[in-house]
């Protein structure tokens, strides 16, 4: 049976891991790679690394990173974050990534997902929609929540309806939603699972819930009431609050289907100041 | 540990294996990311290299054959390098033979995705797509868990019920289902794993599947070694 993916996120900066995690275990803990290896053994499904660099200058550093994290890992990883070119997904795949995710560019060049999917195979491109809920309008009376989607790491508001959206990039042949919820990002108050829902049931690709997990009851909700295929995980993992391991003894306990190798069911809770 | 060696002209004759014979050969035919598949070798203290040199193929301890990508294309891409005569030596020289994912298939009769384009011809069979259906998604994408594991050496270190990376829209259906060596199910029941004498295939990406894909690694590093 298929296993529901569980996903650390690293947003990197100029070569480094922001947010920095308090592993005091690892040699260094800002050093991606390193951080990657580590949830790669902790059992980690898939990576995601979104670079938040906000010179073109350093785009460079991305690409050597794509390199240095194949070379450690045994698990796919995504990499995100200003790609805008179907010469920078073969670079970026060619350098080992396993699917490359794309936001603003999608908006502003639609044709760049038929591009790529076309290229590259449908399963290389991840659309990341960044979605806000819209406060319900008087005049409307049906209740039915709707979401707009943003661009530029939710600063811009685009106008266009987030179901739509993710509609229209499974058409065009995108493999993968990266789903993140605006208003539940940061909050650790739990994923929007109407939001989740809504998109899960609307495209035929699988969609990855982002934004908002503060527990593990979160991650169940959003892979069962919230039918996501995958959950993005971030501070819950990176501040050592759980082990993917937990994570996933627990989603598994509530029968959802996790891989869980024997050898991370063992591994010991990373030390935290 | 062992370094990527890229071949190049004049560099064959002058390449020396540490042991003697034991290295494995991952085609390189333009397609792909290949040095996920070295990389995975070379951890394990095996020597591998990515190459597209010929005498390198034939003679090489072990064959791997990766794919990514069209069935149509990689096949075109894969005669266009001349390298199908020197894997089908490696082959008929009784070498150990792995083909990963589009490699699988390409080791098949044909594939539904590119009807008329003939792959290798060395299991009998044919690749076809998952069925249309609601609520099966295609690509069949993640991890997906290996069932009635036959007694085979590429799978010694593998468990009932171990779970492996897919990354696929079409699967191998050969037609004598006794070379499957581990079966998956995902809409239909497909051999994940194919084991025949010196032919071993896997639709699933070894060096993508943590712990349980570099057993398999290394089980056929150890089979190219003797």
């Amino acid at each position: 049976m298929l296993a529901r993916r569980i996903i650390p996120c690293l947003d990197i900066k100029n070569g480094r891991v922001v947010k920095g995690t308090q592993f005091v275990n690892l040699r260094d803990a800002g050093d991606p790679v390193e951080l990657a290896a580590f949830y790669d053994e902790s059992g980690a499904d898939e990576l995601t690394f979104l670079d938040i660099t906000a010179s073109h200058e350093a785009r460079g550093t991305v690409l050597d990173l794509a390199r240095r994290v194949a070379e450690r890992i045994y698990i796919p990883f995504t990499i995100g974050g200003g790609i805008s070119t179907v010469d920078q997904f073969r670079d970026l795949l060619k350098a080992g990534a396993e699917k490359i995710s794309i936001n603003t560019a999608a908006h502003r060049d639609p044709a760049l997902i038929r591009q790529a999917a076309d290229r590259f195979g449908s399963q290389a491109v991840v659309v990341a929609i960044d979605a806000r809920r819209v406060p319900p309008d008087d005049d409307d009376m049906t209740g039915v929540p709707r979401w707009e989607v943003y661009l530029h790491g939710g600063r811009t508001p685009t106008g266009l309806d987030a179901v739509e959206t993710a509609a229209r990039a499974a058409e065009s042949g995108a493999g993968e939603i990266l789903l993140t919820s605006m208003d539940a990002d940061g909050s650790l108050a739990g994923y929007d699972l109407d939001l989740t829902r809504a998109i899960a049931r609307t495209v035929p690709i699988p969609v990855i819930a982002s934004g908002g997990a503060g527990n593990i009851e979160h991650i169940v909700d959003a892979l069962t009431i919230g039918e996501a295929d995958a959950a993005l995980i971030a501070s819950i993992v990176h501040y050592g609050t759980y082990t993917i391991a937990q994570i996933k003894v627990a989603l598994r306990e509530r029968g959802i289907p996790v891989r869980l190798e024997a050898s991370c069911a063992y591994m010991p809770a990373p030390d935290v100041p | 540990m062992a370094r990527l060696r890229r071949t190049g002209p004049g560099r064959v004759n002058g390449w020396k294996s540490k042991r003697g014979g034991s290295l494995i050969a991952v085609v390189d035919y333009g397609v792909g990311n290949l040095r996920s598949v070295a990389k995975a070798f070379e951890h394990e203290d095996f020597e591998a290299m990515v190459t597209s040199d010929p005498a390198v193929i034939r003679d090489a301890a072990g064959v791997v054959l990766p794919g990514d990508g069209n069935f149509g294309a990689v096949m075109q891409n894969l005669r266009e390098t001349g390298l199908v005569d020197a894997a089908l030596t490696a082959v008929k020289a009784g070498r150990p033979f792995l083909g990963i994912c589009v490699g699988y298939q390409m080791m098949l009769d044909s594939s539904e995705e590119s009807p008329g384009v003939s792959g290798l011809g060395l299991i009998p069979g044919v690749a076809r797509r998952f069925p249309r259906r609601a609520g099966l998604k295609v690509p069949h994408m993640g991890w997906n868990s290996l069932e009635s594991l036959a007694d085979v050496r590429l799978l010694e270190e593998v468990h009932e019920g171990d779970m492996v990376y897919f990354v696929h829209s079409y699967y191998p259906s050969p037609v004598d289902p006794a070379g499957g060596a581990a079966w998956t199910d995902y809409g239909c029941v497909f051999p994940a794993v194919y084991c025949q004498q010196n032919l071993m295939a896997t639709q699933f990406h070894p060096e993508k599947s943590g712990k349980v894909g570099r057993g398999i690694i290394r089980a056929f590093g150890r089979i190219c070694q003797c």
